[in-house]
């Protein structure tokens, strides 16, 4: 039987490339590497956290470890069973356990459907329970999620944008999943709504011993929420290690740009923030060598004082920066640190 | 480090009832919103009002027109339009209104006199017995008629003509074709496009670029040229029934592939929306992915794009008949009517066998106005219900 301390889901080397056609003949042009060789590990009854700028393609990471969208390399393993080599039946039933909330309240809701039939929807392709047991679960769910049994019978226009992410985590739990993708469960609600729906999940999951990839752009979210975390830059993920560890000592400097950025809710307290020159770049021609180097203040810093051979020339904002020259060059991958194995992270600079 | 508040205040009461702003308790579908919406456009409204009386006389043609379609009377051919009357030969005014028998001679120059018998006047009555037609598409045969007058007599309200035939009684028959062919042509292609226009919508790829190829193929002749050309492929022997099918069968062709585009395009746009997604992630097949979740959502698109092409469909029968390709007499249809007022000298002496074209002309209108209050209800924009 599976090993209870392995891993629950495994992901290794995932990558999504999204083609560019173009001309009469929709040549492939080029790719948009959304998601560019991601390794990470999601243990059982934890949550880890995946956090990164808008384009850092960790929704595509989420949909696509779910294959809602193919993959172009890279390995999946879900309690055992390769994700990606199963065929379209033995799929379907392997998305019973695997479950995804999605960000968008208002677009994840079919219009057109009750929202008992919404909830009951998964249960009824899965030939889970009979018609009226359905039923009783979905308003049992309904309760669950803090809504009225009763709004089994309306629309989902009915709702607010809280009360119709509640309606999309029933959906989720109905099935009974051991795994789901929240990706970004909260970011499109209020606040005083988003810690009601933090919650409320974390609840569920001490309840039913779920695991949880929690995609989210807001680290203080990520802070209160994940066991691990997980730092997505352009596609590939910078830094991975416990959550304790990542709020305490982040390593790569984009993790300790991304947390510098988190406002403190304290007038008095000052805090230095690292500034990032210029914007994401494009993920369809990503800079060589490690994709963060037209941005990275470390490495400009280091090329202040190292040995002119040692650094390059680059455009930054069409200014003239000197950096290191291996950050150009060679592309890092994730490795551990010496004192802590657990905490790995992909700069060139500090490994 | 900043700390989402653990036990946050409950926000005021989040009580969908508040939000829905219907009657409460009661979950307002989609479809009563949409019903909502169009009742507030006031022109729709008037456009659906014209056109159930339309169907209902079109269904009861054999009761509500006074005469069967082939009633036919060469003794009062070309009859001027209503020969009604209140006021009598010596100048008395009655209640209830008359006729009196007529008939013609001709002028030195060929023009029909027409001249009453004012000896005895034929009051018009409600409920009366008169000759044996059908209605409910020839289902049903009655002799009772909404209204008329007694034999010898004949009521005339919009005339009559080359073969004394009521144009009233022959619109309102011919309404079983001119009404019943925009709706069954667009059924049929409806389906054809939903079918088409999903596929290739969902499925993409190789299969989508050959079936738009088809699409533009079919959508690049000019429509009434590929109707005059599949008309000709037709039999010359079939019966009227059979000519209806062939043509609804043929303008539905020419149709389809405007809308299995429309189609398309809102399939592919749907495709990628979350809740299609998520009905994947739950598990569905595809097949139900396609038919509960991404054709529904092009319904209320379909439904628009059918109601404006409806009165292409009542033209396009009209075109086709008044040139003598289509439905044959003695059958009626408001385009075979309408072309024995092609020539000018009907047109001038005869102005009344224009009045099919009237209800070409109304029907034609109410669909598009139908169709144009509807496109606003079922506006995909408008989430919930419009304001006043």
């Amino acid at each position: 039987m599976i090993d209870a301390a392995a891993p629950l889901l495994t992901v290794s080397d995932l990558r999504t490339w999204f083609p560019i056609r173009r001309g009469v003949f929709s040549r492939v042009h080029a790719y948009v590497r959304a998601v560019d060789g991601v390794d990470f590990t999601v243990s059982r009854g934890k949550t880890l956290g995946l956090v990164g700028e808008s384009g850092s393609g960790k929704t595509t990471v989420g949909r696509t470890l779910l294959r809602l969208i193919p993959k172009t390399t890279g390995q999946v393993f879900f309690d055992g069973q390769d994700v990606m080599a199963l065929g379209s039946g033995e799929l379907r039933r392997l998305r019973r356990r695997m479950q995804i909330v999605f960000q968008d309240p208002f677009g994840s809701l079919n219009p057109r459907m009750t929202v008992g039939s919404i909830i009951t929807e998964p249960m009824l392709v899965h030939g889970l329970y009979d018609r009226r047991e359905r039923k009783r679960r979905a308003a049992e769910l309904l309760e669950r999620v803090g809504l009225a049994p009763e709004h089994v019978n309306r629309y989902p226009h009915e709702f607010s944008g809280g009360q119709r992410q509640r309606i999309g985590i029933a959906r989720a739990l109905s099935v009974q999943p051991d795994f789901i993708v929240c990706d970004e469960p909260v970011s499109a609600l209020d606040v005083s709504i988003q810690g009601q729906i933090l919650n409320l999940l974390s609840d569920i999951q001490d309840e039913l011993g779920l695991s949880y990839l929690f995609i989210a752009h807001n680290l203080a979210v990520v802070e209160q929420f994940a066991d691990d975390v997980a730092v997505m830059y352009l596609g590939r993920i910078v830094e991975t290690a416990s959550r304790q560890d990542i709020y305490a000592h982040p390593t790569h400097p984009y993790t300790e740009a991304l947390l510098s950025a988190v406002p403190i809710p304290d007038p008095t307290l000052e805090r230095r923030h690292v500034r990032l020159a210029g914007e994401v770049p494009s993920p369809v021609n990503p800079p060589a060598g490690c994709a963060f180097h037209p941005r990275c203040p470390l490495t400009r810093k280091l090329a202040q004082d190292a040995d002119v051979k040692e650094t390059t020339t680059i455009f930054s904002d069409s200014q003239p920066v000197r950096i290191m020259a291996r950050c150009t060059a060679e592309r890092p991958s994730l490795r551990p640190l010496a004192d802590n194995p657990a905490h790995c992270h992909a700069c060139l600079m500090r490994q | 480090m900043t700390q989402i508040p653990q036990n946050v205040v409950e926000p005021p009461a989040e009580e969908p009832g508040a939000l829905a702003r219907g009657v409460p308790g009661r979950p307002l579908s989609p479809l009563s919103i949409a019903w909502r919406n169009l009742r507030k456009h006031r022109l729709a409204m008037v456009a659906l009002v014209v056109l159930i009386i339309m169907y209902l006389a079109m269904l009861c043609d054999g009761f509500v027109a006074p005469y069967p379609y082939n009633a036919w009377d060469r003794q009062q051919a070309y009859h001027p339009a209503w020969n009604l009357h209140v006021v009598d030969a010596e100048g008395r005014f009655h209640l209830r209104p008359f006729v009196y028998v007529s008939h013609y001679e001709f002028d030195p120059y060929r023009n029909r006199i027409w001249r009453e018998d004012t000896s005895r006047a034929y009051p018009l009555k409600l409920l009366v017995r008169g000759q044996t037609g059908t209605m409910l598409f020839g289902l049903l045969k009655t002799g009772v008629h909404l209204y008329g007058v007694q034999a010898p007599a004949r009521l005339y309200l919009l005339g009559a003509d080359w073969q004394g035939r009521d144009i009233l009684s022959r619109i309102i028959f011919g309404g079983r074709v001119s009404l019943t062919i925009g709706i069954v042509g667009t059924a049929i292609a409806m389906i054809i496009g939903m079918i088409v226009g999903g596929i290739s919508g969902y499925v993409g790829g190789a299969g989508d670029t050959v079936l738009q190829r088809i699409c533009e193929l079919i959508m690049l002749i000019p429509g009434f040229y590929t109707l005059m050309i599949l008309y000709n492929t037709l039999p010359a022997s079939l019966t009227s029934m059979q000519v209806y099918f062939g043509v609804v069968v043929i303008l539905a062709f020419i149709s389809w592939a405007s809308l299995a585009r429309v189609i398309r395009g809102m399939v592919l746009s749907v495709k990628s929306s979350d809740f299609v997604m998520a009905a994947r992630a739950g598990g569905s097949s595809p097949w139900r992915v396609v038919t509960r979740h991404v054709l529904p959502s092009t319904f209320s698109y379909a439904i628009v794009a059918a109601s404006l092409q409806i009165p292409a469909y009542i033209l396009g029968e009209a075109g086709l008949s008044v040139i003598g390709m289509g439905v044959q007499e003695p059958a009626p249809t408001w385009g075979n009517m309408l072309q024995q007022a092609k020539s000018v000298t009907e047109m001038t002496f005869h102005p009344w066998l224009l009045w099919p074209g009237v209800a070409i002309f109304l029907t034609v209108m109410a669909f598009n106005f139908l169709g144009d209050g509807l496109r606003d209800a079922l506006d995909p924009r408008t989430v919930g219900l419009k304001k006043e």
